[in-house]
């Protein structure tokens, strides 16, 4: 089964960090077949930014997302720009309430948190935003099981940077509201069936 | 993860490239950064110093290929890597490299172009640069991986070709190739072709076998006589570049060594070729929607099939020709403006239809693209 994931947001946000934990989640924690991709403008920040993972149980041949079964949105650009093409029934947004104060129509119902205002508030560094929302990704979907994106936290963020970086990650796993969530949950209970 | 002494790791091209020269003995790389081929030059900077190797940054490119052509002579596996006007800038060094001999390899992970075009975008536009960027008449080797499993495997490969063939290689990378992290088998029992050094009793660094390939690689410093000459030489290295006779012996040689020797470089891929109506002839990452386009139309039951090219020059005209008579229609999809579709047509000799499916922009077509080519094949040659 493939399963297209789309991280996007603006330079500087570590949309493609984020990526890159999640292919290393799935490919190397897991085992699984995996392709990740990004498109970045030549500036290093500021300009759009989106991180692309297709995950599968087969050799993946078309490496780029065509339709993404998950957006994670970071700006409200991205969420404009991408959440259109997503499947209204299937289809899952986590936006990063924080920065994304419009949602447009036509899309499918919508997973919240406020990532960026968490990381600057609860972890006085708004780089971590990006750990929160992947934090989120695993509560709401099971694409991959969240042990397996805490160890490849650890495995591939600067030790100084782990601990900061998995407790962001439990932080957005928590704070996530949306459809279908039980607002008790708590973190590490993310396995994949 | 380790499996008889293999290591499984999730990983970009470009770095696929890095530890596919390392394993191919590797030790000297100067280069210049430029998007989408940095990533290469930075971790060369990291690796190379933990393999006694060295890395330089050069002030530009033609600086880069020539040091690279230095440290070959100098008794090193040598390499640089590149993009867009990098490469163009290289391409005096290239011939250079290739009048001398000199076993090297030049990755381009390609990007959009002229000029600087599109640094973060993709691009195969340069397929022609690699066969004919410099002037005269010579003749290179190119490689084309499709993934960064191929951009390991083929880094290997176009170092052992290099010392073969004694000419300058490219690894025609490109910046979906490059990019992309996915997984990528290393190490294990890999073929690996060592430098050897010539007999120094009565040795003449140009003379070459009855293949018209130069045996051994000297060094300097190791007691041969060497002269390493831009201008055409006689068996010596003596400057010769007034002399009709060893003037057109040599540059004929040049071209004979590649071009003669083909069945040692042919690299193809056969997928569901057997009873294929329409065949797509694809290389480097537009393979990968074509392979899929051909399951996908496989499992409708139309008779499709594809022909990967891993090496793309010298271009396998026998393959191609030989595809043409049993095939009805050829589709090329290529990242340009339609350029290796003409060797296709040359090939094919009008014995099939050769249909060019080019596009432009930096996006890799979609496999739906590639289909609906198939399906335009069929219906049209049913028409007929």
């Amino acid at each position: 089964m493939r399963k297209e994931v789309r991280i996007a947001g603006f330079g500087g946000q570590g949309v493609i960090l984020a990526g890159v934990i999640l292919a290393q989640a799935a490919g190397a924690v897991e085992g699984r077949e995996v392709a990740q991709t990004q498109s970045y403008g030549p500036e290093a920040r500021g300009g759009a930014a989106r991180c692309d993972v297709v995950i599968s149980d087969q050799r993946i041949l078309y490496p780029k997302v065509r339709r993404a079964d998950v957006l994670l949105a970071m700006s409200g650009q991205a969420l404009a720009k991408f959440g259109q093409g997503l499947d209204v029934v299937t289809g899952k947004v986590v936006v990063d309430s924080t920065l994304i104060t419009e949602i447009p129509e036509g899309l499918p119902p919508l997973y919240r948190l406020p990532a960026t205002r968490l990381a600057e508030e609860e972890f006085k560094n708004r780089i971590v935003a990006n750990m929160v929302m992947l934090g989120a990704l695993a509560r709401v979907d099971d694409t991959v099981a969240f042990e397996s994106l805490k160890r490849a936290v650890a495995e591939n963020v600067a030790p100084k940077f782990r601990d900061l970086n998995l407790a962001a990650m439990d932080r957005g796993y928590q704070a996530v509201e949306g459809p279908g969530l039980d607002s008790a949950a708590g973190p590490g209970k993310g396995q994949r069936s | 993860m380790s499996e008889d002494g293999r290591t499984v790791r999730i990983i970009q091209g470009n770095e696929a490239t890095v530890e596919g020269a390392i394993a191919a003995g590797c030790r000297f790389f100067a280069g210049y950064p430029i998007t989408p081929a940095s990533e290469i030059a930075e971790l060369m900077s990291r690796r190379l110093p933990r393999v006694g190797g060295t890395f330089l940054q050069m002030e530009d490119e033609i600086a880069s290929i020539n040091a690279v052509i230095g440290a070959t002579w100098g008794g090193a596996k040598a390499c640089t890597a590149s993009s867009g006007p990098g490469i163009s800038l290289m391409q005096e060094g290239v011939g250079y490299a290739a009048e001398t001999e000199t076993p090297c390899v030049i990755i381009n992970v390609m990007r959009g172009g002229p000029s600087t075009g599109q640094p973060t975008l993709s691009s195969q536009q340069d397929v022609y640069q690699a066969r004919y960027g410099g002037h005269g008449d010579f003749e290179i080797i190119a490689l084309a991986p499709s993934s960064a499993q191929e951009a390991y495997d083929l880094t290997i490969k176009a170092f052992n070709l290099a010392e073969e063939f004694r000419v300058p290689v490219y690894v025609l990378s490109d910046e979906i190739v490059g990019h992309t992290r996915e997984r990528v088998v290393m190490g294990g029992k890999l073929e690996v072709l060592e430098r050897v050094a010539p007999s120094k009793d009565g040795y003449k660094p140009f003379a070459a076998g009855p293949d018209g390939l130069l045996r051994g690689m000297p060094a300097f410093n190791d007691g041969y006589r060497l002269l390493v000459e831009g201008q055409h030489h006689d068996e010596r290295g003596i400057r010769a570049g007034d002399d009709i006779d060893k003037s057109a012996t040599l540059v004929q040689r040049l071209n004979d060594k590649v071009r003669q020797n083909i069945d040692r470089i042919v690299d193809i891929e056969r997928i569901d070729l057997d009873d294929a109506e329409v065949a797509i002839v694809c290389y480097g990452s537009t393979a990968r929607p074509a392979m899929e386009a051909v399951q996908t139309a496989r499992s409708k039951g139309i008779k499709a099939g594809a022909l990967r090219l891993r090496a793309i020059w010298p271009f396998p005209d026998a393959v191609l020709s030989e595809l043409a008579d049993h095939t009805k229609t050829l589709i090329v999809p290529e990242m340009n403006i339609g350029k290796l579709v003409l060797e296709v047509q040359r090939t094919a000799g009008g014995r099939a239809t050769v249909v060019g499916l080019p596009r432009l922009g930096g996006a890799l077509h979609t496999p739906e693209e590639i289909e609906s080519a198939i399906i335009d094949a069929v219906k049209g040659g049913k028409a007929q």
